[in-house]
Parts: C-alpha cells; sequence; structure tokens
C-alpha cells in the first residue's frame, strides 16, 4: 500500500500543540478538530468545557498538559462501557446487523478468520438473501477465513429461515461460534427493521443470542446515533463494530453512540485485508485520535 | 428518529422576545447564526463550509434586506434557504451525451457508496429514455462483486461486460478499456464503468482510478456519496476531485433520515453539481436531484418554506405602506379592509396553511374550531353595502343595516357586530400609529400583521409560544384560551386585518389588551 495519513486528529492538532500556551486560538483550534472527527457539536462542547475546568483548575498555561487531558478524557469516556466481546456460550451466536454499505460483510468475513486463527469452528449464516450476489461474496469470505457456510435455498429466502437453519446446523454439529450475516437495511425501513426483530425470536427459539454487532461506517456523520437506536430498539444490539477506519474519517460520532446508548464498540476495523479486525481498548484507540 | 429540534423550532425560541421587532439587530442576528451553525453541523455539514455559510447569512441579514412580510425569524430561514439552495442548485444539470456515441460514464466513490446498485438504477433509467445502456465490471476487488453487477444488470434488463472474474483478479483498466471498444462493437450508445469503492488516503488505489480515467475517457465521471457521510465528506471529495476529477455527484441512501449535509459540503467545496439522487434499493428508485427539496431537508425546515414563499406572494410591501398611511391619517375603509381580506384569501386556505407550520399538531382543535367561511361571510357584508357606506361607516343607520343584511343573507345583529369590530380596530390601529410607533417606517412590523400574509402564518406559532411566554402574558393567555373559539373567526372575519394583528398579539381589542399592545408596540 502507497504511504498513508495516519488515522488520527494529530495533523489538526499539531498546530495547537507546537504553541508556547494555551489561548483563545488554541480553544478554537480544539473545537473544530473536535467538529471535524465527527464528534458532534453537543459532545464538542462538552468535551471543551470539561478541558477548560481541567485547565483552570490545574492553572496550566501549557499545551502539552492539554494534549494529555484530552487523551486522558477521551479514553476515560471511552472505558466506561466494557468492550470484551462474550462468546463463552457454546454455541456463540453472533448476529451481524447494519445499515447498506457498512462493511457487514467484509467485518464477518475477518472476523471469522480472526476466530480461527484462535482455532474455534466457525459457521457462517448467509442470510443476506436480498442483495444481489451477498451470499457469493461471503461465499468467498468464509473460504478466505476457513470457515464454513450455510447458503439459502433459493434467492429471496426468508432471512429467518436461513438463520434457523444455520443454528440448527451448529447445535447438530457442535460448531463453537455461529456468525449471521443479515441485510443491509436503513433504520428507517419500518418493515425491514421488524424482520430482524423476527430473525432474532427465531435464533432464540433454539438457543441464545450471545451477541448483536451493530457495524458502522467510521465515515458517517451524526446519523450513526439514530442507526444505532433504531437499532438496539429492533435488534436488542450488545456492541458495536466501527468499521474503515483506514480512511480519513475519525468515527468521533462512536463517542455518541456509546455514551448514549450505553452500547460498547467492541470490534475495529482498519482495511480490507483479511486480518484488518481488531478489537478495540481505549487507550490505544484515545492514543492513536489525539497522538 | 432525529433527535435533535429541527431549525425552525429553534430560531422560533431565539426569536421568542424579538417577535415585533421588523430589522434584525447585531446582537439577534448572533445568536441565530449559532443556532444555524448547530443545525448545519448537526445535519453534518462540512467545519469550513458551515464557518463559510454562516458568514455569508450573517452579512445577508445584517443588511437592508428586510422584507416586511416576514418575522425576523422568517427573513433568517429565508436567507438561509436562498443561500442553500444557490449552493446546491447554482448548476444543476443533466448528464451531457456524447456528440459521437457512446457516452461513457464512470463511477467512483467509497467502499459502501453504493455504486454498483446505482449502475444498475442508472442503466434502467436509461433505457426507459430510449437508451442501450451497457455495464462494465472494473470493480475487480471486493468479492463478487462482478456477480452483483451481473445480478442487477439482468434485473435492470441490460447486458453485462465482465470478461473478468473479479475477486482481485484481473485488471480492471484494461477492462474498462476493452469494455468501451466492446460498446462500441455492438452499438451501445451508453457505457457505465463501474469500479471498486477506494478510500481517498489509498494512493495506490486513486491512481488506478485515474488510469481507468485517461484509458476511457469518459463522458461524466460520477462521484456517488453516501448522505450518511459525515466530516469526512470534505477530505473524500477533495481526494476524488484530485484523483479523477469527477464531473458530477450523486448522492445515494437518501431514503434513509440523515439530513445530507453532505450534500452542501461536496457542492460547496468542489464546485460540481449534484446531479442525481438515489432513494431506495429498488432499481427504480432513482431520480434527479432537487435542490429545493435537499436545502430544507438538510435544516429540517419541512413546509415553513413554502409558507413563506406563499405569505411573500401574496402580500404586497406597497400596499401595506399605502394602509400604515391611512391608519395614521384616520382615512382607513372598509374598502381598505376588503382589499386586506381579499390578500389574506389569496394565500389560500388558512387552516390548510396553518396545518402545514411544524407544531401546529396542538393547534389541530382550535383549527377545528376556525370556521373560514366567517370571512366569507363578513366579505359578504362589506360588498352588500354602497361606495358612500364602505367610506363612511358614520353613515349606516338601522334602515341600510337591515338593507345590508338582506343583501347579505344575513341578520342585523352580524352587521352590527361587523361594523364595531371595525370601529374597534380602526380606533386601536390609530391609537397606535399615532401614539406608539413615531414612524410610519417602522409601522411595518405592524401593518405586517394585516398583512395577512406575514401574519397568517406566524399567528399559530404565537400562540405555541404564547404560553411560554413571560408572566405577565398569562393572564392574556388565559383570556385567549377561553375567548380562543370566538377570538380567532372574529379577528378574521370582523377585524381581518387588525383582528389578525391584534388577535395575535392582544386577543381581542378590549382596552385592557389595546393598552398591552401598544406597549408592546411602543417597547
Amino acid at each position: 500500500m502507497a504511504e498513508r495519513t495516519p488515522w488520527s486528529l494529530s495533523g489538526a492538532l499539531r498546530g495547537m500543540f507546537a504553541k508556547k500556551t494555551i489561548d483563545a486560538e488554541t480553544w478554537d483550534d480544539l473545537e473544530d478538530a473536535l467538529i471535524q472527527a465527527d464528534f458532534g457539536p453537543s459532545i464538542t462542547e462538552a468535551i471543551v468545557a470539561d478541558l477548560r475546568a481541567k485547565v483552570a483548575r490545574y492553572n496550566t498555561t501549557d499545551p502539552t498538559d492539554l494534549q494529555r487531558m484530552l487523551r486522558e478524557g477521551l479514553e476515560e469516556r471511552l472505558s466506561k462501557l466494557d468492550s470484551t466481546l462474550n462468546l463463552s456460550a457454546r454455541p456463540a451466536v453472533v448476529l451481524v446487523v447494519g445499515v447498506n454499505g457498512v462493511g457487514k460483510t467484509t467485518t464477518i468475513g475477518k472476523f471469522a478468520k480472526f476466530l480461527r486463527t484462535y482455532n474455534r469452528s466457525v459457521l457462517i449464516g448467509a442470510a443476506d438473501t436480498f442483495r444481489a450476489a451477498a451470499v457469493e461474496q461471503l461465499a468467498t469470505w468464509a473460504e478466505r477465513a476457513g470457515a464454513d457456510i450455510v447458503r439459502p435455498q433459493a434467492h429471496g429466502q426468508d432471512p429467518a429461515s436461513v438463520a434457523f437453519q444455520t443454528v440448527e446446523r451448529a447445535l447438530k454439529d457442535g460448531t463453537e461460534i455461529v456468525i449471521i450475516d443479515t441485510a443491509g437495511r436503513l433504520q428507517t425501513k419500518g418493515g425491514l427493521m421488524d424482520e430482524l426483530t423476527k430473525i432474532r425470536k427465531v435464533i432464540e427459539k433454539q438457543t441464545p443470542i450471545a451477541e448483536v454487532l451493530l457495524v458502522l461506517d467510521a465515515t458517517t456523520g451524526q446519523n450513526g446515533l439514530a442507526q444505532a437506536e433504531a437499532f438496539i430498539q429492533h435488534a436488542g444490539v450488545t456492541g458495536l463494530v466501527l468499521t474503515k477506519l483506514d480512511g480519513s474519517a475519525k468515527g468521533g460520532f462512536v463517542l455518541a453512540v456509546q455514551e448514549k446508548t450505553g452500547i460498547p464498540i467492541k470490534l475495529v476495523g482498519q482495511g480490507e485485508g483479511i486480518n484488518d479486525l481488531t478489537g478495540f481498548t481505549p487507550h490505544v484507540f484515545a492514543q492513536k485520535l489525539v497522538g | 428518529m432525529a433527535t435533535f429540534g429541527n431549525l425552525s423550532d429553534r430560531l422560533a425560541e431565539t426569536f421568542k422576545n424579538l417577535r415585533t421587532k421588523g430589522k434584525l439587530s447585531a446582537a439577534d442576528v448572533d445568536g441565530t447564526v449559532r443556532e444555524i451553525r448547530r443545525a448545519l453541523l448537526d445535519a453534518d455539514v462540512a467545519l469550513e463550509v458551515v464557518k463559510d455559510f454562516t458568514g455569508k447569512v450573517r452579512e445577508r441579514a445584517l443588511g437592508d434586506e428586510v422584507s416586511k412580510a416576514l418575522n425576523p425569524a422568517q427573513q433568517v430561514v429565508k436567507i438561509v434557504n436562498e443561500e442553500l439552495v444557490e449552493i446546491l442548485g447554482g448548476q444543476q444539470r443533466r448528464l451531457e451525451f456524447a456528440k459521437k456515441p457512446p457516452t461513457i460514464i464512470m463511477l467512483a466513490g467509497l467502499q459502501g457508496a453504493g455504486k454498483t446498485t446505482l449502475a444498475g438504477k442508472l442503466a434502467k433509467w436509461l433505457v426507459k429514455d430510449g437508451h442501450t445502456p451497457i455495464l462494465v465490471a472494473a470493480d475487480l476487488q471486493r468479492p463478487n462483486a462482478v456477480t452483483q453487477l451481473e445480478v442487477v444488470g439482468a434485473q435492470a434488463g441490460v447486458p453485462v461486460y465482465a470478461p473478468e472474474p473479479g475477486n482481485g483478479i484481473g485488471n480492471p483498466v484494461k477492462v474498462a478499456r476493452d469494455g468501451v471498444k466492446f460498446a462500441q462493437q455492438k452499438m451501445h450508445d451508453v457505457v457505465i464503468v463501474d469500479t471498486a469503492g477506494r478510500l481517498g488516503v489509498d494512493a495506490e488505489m486513486m491512481k488506478q482510478a485515474a488510469d481507468i480515467r485517461k484509458a476511457i475517457d469518459p463522458d461524466e465521471v460520477l462521484f456517488v456519496i453516501d448522505a450518511m457521510i459525515g466530516q469526512d465528506a470534505v477530505a473524500t471529495a477533495k481526494a476524488f476531485q484530485d484523483g479523477v476529477d469527477f464531473t458530477g455527484v450523486v448522492l445515494s441512501k437518501l431514503d434513509g433520515d440523515a439530513r445530507g449535509g453532505a450534500a452542501l459540503s461536496v457542492a460547496s467545496i468542489t464546485g460540481r453539481p449534484i446531479m442525481f439522487a438515489s432513494t431506495g434499493e429498488s432499481l427504480d428508485d432513482f431520480e434527479p436531484f432537487h435542490p429545493d427539496r435537499m436545502a430544507s431537508r438538510i435544516l429540517d425546515l419541512g413546509d415553513i418554506l413554502t409558507l413563506i414563499e406563499q405569505a411573500q406572494g401574496a402580500f404586497d410591501e406597497d400596499e401595506a405602506r399605502k394602509m400604515a398611511e391611512k391608519f395614521s391619517t384616520d382615512s382607513f375603509t372598509l374598502d381598505d379592509f376588503l382589499g386586506q381580506m381579499q390578500q389574506l384569501r389569496n394565500m389560500g386556505s388558512i387552516k390548510k396553511m396553518m396545518s402545514m407550520l411544524p407544531g401546529a399538531g396542538a393547534m389541530k382543535q382550535q383549527l377545528e374550531n376556525f370556521d373560514e367561511r366567517e370571512i366569507v361571510r363578513t366579505e359578504a357584508i362589506i360588498q352588500s353595502m354602497t361606495k358612500a357606506e364602505r367610506t363612511t361607516p358614520k353613515l349606516l343607520n338601522g334602515s341600510r343595516r337591515l338593507r345590508i343584511a338582506r343583501g347579505a343573507g344575513s341578520t342585523v345583529t352580524e352587521v352590527n357586530q361587523l361594523v364595531s369590530r371595525f370601529e374597534q380596530a380602526a380606533k386601536m390601529m390609530k391609537t397606535v400609529a399615532k401614539g406608539g410607533m413615531p414612524n410610519i417606517p417602522g409601522m411595518g412590523p405592524v401593518p405586517g400583521g394585516m398583512g395577512g400574509g406575514g401574519r397568517g402564518k406566524p399567528q399559530p406559532k404565537k400562540k405555541g409560544s404564547k404560553s411560554g411566554n413571560p408572566a405577565k402574558r398569562a393572564a392574556e393567555n388565559l383570556a385567549l384560551a377561553s375567548g380562543e373559539k370566538a377570538a380567532l373567526p372574529a379577528g378574521a372575519g370582523g377585524g381581518t386585518g387588525f383582528g389578525l394583528g391584534g388577535s395575535k398579539k392582544a386577543g381581542g381589542p378590549t382596552e385592557d389588551e389595546m393598552a398591552a399592545l401598544q406597549k408592546m408596540l411602543g417597547r
């Protein structure tokens, strides 16, 4: 890969932390940087107000202190929730949901690979029976990851039945982890959201669902919150996956999502390669973001 | 689902205390501009665009463009809307077809923006227009993107040129070039080249896109962007502009509830027109882009803009100035009164108009009780009068009133009511004009009230906000609540001009309220 700008606010913040003292401009720059990272006006105001208070309390004028406080503040906010995946059930059923084009299928491929490296047996259910060639795309990923896949018998088959068959087979074969792909749907489509509820119910008839992962695209703006709220309501989301962090987008909106909904970020996707998926660690995230 | 209050409400809030001012002070404007800035940021408009934009709005709001038909909040909204539409639709245009076919259209964008789906939609749309498009599968990166394009092509009923299986195998530049050649041989008049999704920061992939562009020399390069994208829209749009220099933009996933501020960012930063909007998963969910709709979507303005336009169209400023003069010189007659009423009716059904307002839901019951025919009846009574009677209502003695009542198919009592309402209102306006408002131009906002146009719409808002108003108006509020049914039709029917102006501010022209009105206007 060619040279890439690092995923970080450091570029935007460099000028500001290089200065000798904290002045009015510093605050403006900080606010701009946070807004440009998609934190949104409300969270940005909260963070800036918080930092102003701290700076006043510790009576510092050194921008380096400010940088450290920003990093610590973000880390603290991000680490309020437990970001470990809960996959101890057998089989552990993971349902993957999200709007169109956020990278659900790709994430599943990478996640399957991630689990395979720990030698877990993985079965993937291709319940995205709607989008053209989604099943084939998933099958390619499954093959790369070395996981089994359950395909729908016909195009346009009820996704809930595919999910059911997948879990059924996992129970029979004793597969450890089941990942179920779903079709992308915009949170405003009531009918499609109800379909998710149905898929969930059908799975739960056989075994409890371990994780419902909502995939969010880092390039998304403030609409991410609306997405999260709708999916939580209909699919009972238990964790967030932030994808496409290899681009220039910072995905700041996830902080708002995490704080407003109380759902932790669990996985982070950073590329199209099969190994570009990692667990979420607040410390690393904040460190990378602030520099 | 939107958790953010809409801008019209917020502006109304900001202007709660300034309602009667005709011109905006610098402090008012700053407050408003701050709200607009927030609203734009909430709508994901890029920060630099927001800064530029609010600067312009601020300048214009402080300038001389003050329309007497609108209250301050509406003025600002109007300015904002005009600026938005200008950026979004300044360069609206259609697809350009090559003089010598085939016309080559290349699609580019981030991963998951919706390029492949769009290819199918565009193809289907072109077929409907009598073209014979062909799709070229040059996305060899994403697993089974080629298969997806084939399926989409079949759905749209167009052929797909896909010599390579994809999944990382094959050279997209060569496929694109061959695809165009193939189309020429087979006499297809449009070639749509689907390319792999790529990040703006991925130099290698951007170079590949540039190479494809060089190889096929497209007539149009469409940049497909997700309506949900956030601040990154700027970086991405710039990267693609530098990389492949797109000629137009397609906004996808507009069927969601994202405000789509990205549209504004991209249009404003790259200067490229937004040509199409993609609004669903079916291949028919595709339409040319409507800048005006997008503008109100970004700011969540609802129909308020339609309302402003209607009000402005119906409201004639010269007319208002003449009227103001008449108030002050005591030459206001029933004829003028009728004129106003007709002006008001030009704006269409009042009920319908009120219901267009955001937040009018609470008023529903009052709206139900409001009888529009009241206006018609009043009109009939005035029209049954002679010229002389209309100019000099004092002429109206018992027998004249009886004649009028018969002519209008109503009763003497109703005629009496109308006359007394008219007299009261005329007196009130005169007092206001003489005592309350020292200068005639300053009258602007007051007759704005009668200028039906401006007033018709703020009315409901006012009522809504009334409850939130300071305590000194609470009593009045009570009176209004109890007298609502009576006051509203009376205001509209009996005193139209004044009625509307007055009933809004003071419920009805009783002595107390007149004093309050005067205080308010005189400040």
